[in-house]
């Protein structure tokens, strides 16, 4: 089981046990994470899961595909370098101790 | 006590968690008639359908954020009366076990059904409908055993769960009454591709056809019989031809009904110290305050809870979230932002027959909404536009060049 660590804007952390082949999404909402809404259900529709993957883990998460590239450019507030959309972000086992910040905004 | 929310569903339990999230600290207790917790019904039709997710996978919250938040859960417990004490907001509900449940605020978060299909041999085993997990376990089990499959109605639930069967080798039939696919939800010319990207993929769609007699031997379905009196062989038929808002409780509580549970903006039932969100509703459009309309899907079932949750609260914040919506069909992924209805002009932009492409739709030059196909770009510039109140004008859009995101410009003053 990988962890995931959440970390909310005012700096507490949530470490979730996630399920392999789930997504980094639907881990934090099941469990209440907040900042994290994911209302589409992981179809890259809402843009409401957005996270900024922590440097370490940016080379095993991969880069955006185009469809997110787009709803990431108009349907976030503040995107950076690390920004993903969590609901694309599937778990492995590779992936245990992924750390994700968690925007001010969705 | 506390406050009963009736329907465990994605807008009973958004409903709930908003009211916590509120600072309310009196009990929740969130009643349910079937036997899972608060699970996204989306993927029914979809991954679930086609065996790529489980319910575990969708179920939306897990018992130990429910303990968490103190919401109680009931589940498989179905509310048969509700009694409001002196027109409310006190009153009890009683369930079909004869339980007694008092409240001191109530939310009607009771949804849909699907409509049955009234012809005869609709009762045969091997005729399905598709709204619970129930359904779509079943069905899952019947679609692996069959080779024929005839999906009753061309709308999103129809046509997800032919796309499903198709990808698994089935022969389909799509069978709809109406001269085009999804007629409520998109303009025509968006129908026509989806006729074409469904032939195109080995289904038949019969358009105008009314399905008059469905037979079988020893109780089973093996034919479907068509208006115009052709028939064809089945083993299954799914019948999605929409969905029946469910009144019943509203109706026991004198609540104004109207196709659906009326509410206004604030969620506030005719008897404004109930509040209703989700499917079983009727409201003002979001975005234009004029209209009633009946919005079937997750945005509004969200939307409208957390709206209602506030008014339980004592706050005052209208539902004003710009619709949207997503269907999967194949490799199809069809976003919608707005409403369409009543548009007087449209503009396509990129390539129908590229399966990449999007329908911006307009009245007296004023953006309503957008079809995207494979286009989520154009999906999101529209949503963008129109949850800033700004536009992108029809001219402007027709030109494929340029992005849309950067046509986006603020309304005129007046317009």
């Amino acid at each position: 089981m990988p962890k995931v660590v959440y970390i909310t804007t005012d700096g507490t952390s949530r470490i979730i046990d996630a399920q392999v082949g789930e997504s980094v999404m639907a881990a934090a909402v099941r469990n209440g994470v907040p900042g994290i809404i994911g209302e589409c259900g992981g179809n890259c529709s809402c843009a409401t899961c957005h996270v900024y993957v922590d440097d370490e883990f940016v080379a095993g998460t991969g880069a955006a595909g185009d469809m997110e590239d787009d709803l990431l450019d108009l349907g976030v507030a503040d995107r950076r370098n690390t920004s993903r959309l969590s609901c694309q972000i599937r778990l492995t086992e590779d992936l245990d101790g992924l750390t994700v910040c968690i925007p001010e905004d969705q | 006590m506390g406050t009963l929310v009736v329907g465990a569903s994605q807008a009973g339990l958004q409903l709930a968690v908003s009211l916590r999230d509120a600072g309310d600290t009196a009990p929740i207790t969130l009643v349910g008639e079937e036997v899972y917790a608060p699970y996204q019904r989306p993927p029914l039709s979809k991954d679930y359908l086609s065996g790529d997710a489980d319910i575990a996978q969708l179920c939306l919250r897990t018992p130990e954020f429910l303990a968490e938040r103190d919401i109680s859960l009931m589940t498989g417990v179905r509310v048969e009366e509700l009694e409001l004490f002196e027109g409310g907001p006190q009153g009890s509900a009683r369930t079909t076990q004869g339980q007694t449940l008092e409240f001191d605020r109530l939310a009607l978060t009771v949804g849909a059904r699907p409509r049955r299909l009234e012809a005869p041999g609709a009762d045969l085993d091997g005729v399905s409908y598709l709204r619970t997990a129930e359904d779509a376990t079943l069905l899952r089990q019947l679609q692996s055993d069959a080779q024929s499959v005839v999906v009753i109605g061309g709308g999103f639930i129809g046509l997800e769960a032919a796309a499903v069967a198709r990808a698994q080798g089935k022969t389909v039939t799509v069978v709809e009454a109406a001269d085009r696919l999804i007629g409520r939800a998109v303009a025509p010319a968006v129908s026509e591709f989806y006729r074409a990207a469904h032939t195109r993929r080995g289904v038949d769609v019969r358009l105008d056809a009314r399905v008059t007699r469905l037979s079988g031997k020893n109780n089973r379905l093996q034919v479907v019989e068509l208006s115009d009196g052709s028939w064809i062989p089945a083993d299954l038929a799914i019948v999605g031809i929409g969905v029946v808002p469910r009144t019943k409780l509203a109706r026991q509580l004198d609540l104004l009904c109207d196709n659906g549970i009326v509410v206004d903006r604030y969620a506030r039932t005719s008897n404004p110290l109930v509040v209703a969100a989700g499917d079983c509703t009727v409201q003002p459009h979001p975005l234009t305050g004029r209209e009633q309309v009946r919005l079937e899907s997750v945005q509004n079932a969200i939307s409208q809870a957390k709206t209602a949750a506030a008014t339980l609260a004592g706050a005052s914040e209208p539902n004003v979230a710009v619709p949207w919506f997503w269907s999967n069909q194949y490799d199809l992924r069809l976003q919608i932002a707005g409403l369409s209805r009543g548009h007087d002009r449209f503009v396509i932009r990129g390539e129908i027959a590229k399966e990449c492409f999007s329908v911006l739709y307009y009245r007296d030059e004023t953006l309503l909404a957008v079809d995207a196909v494979n286009a989520p770009g154009d999906y999101m510039a529209v949503r963008k536009a129109l949850s800033q109140g700004a536009t992108i004008t029809a001219d402007a859009a027709a030109d494929n060049a340029v992005p849309l995101r950067e046509l986006i410009m603020p309304q005129k003053i007046g317009a």
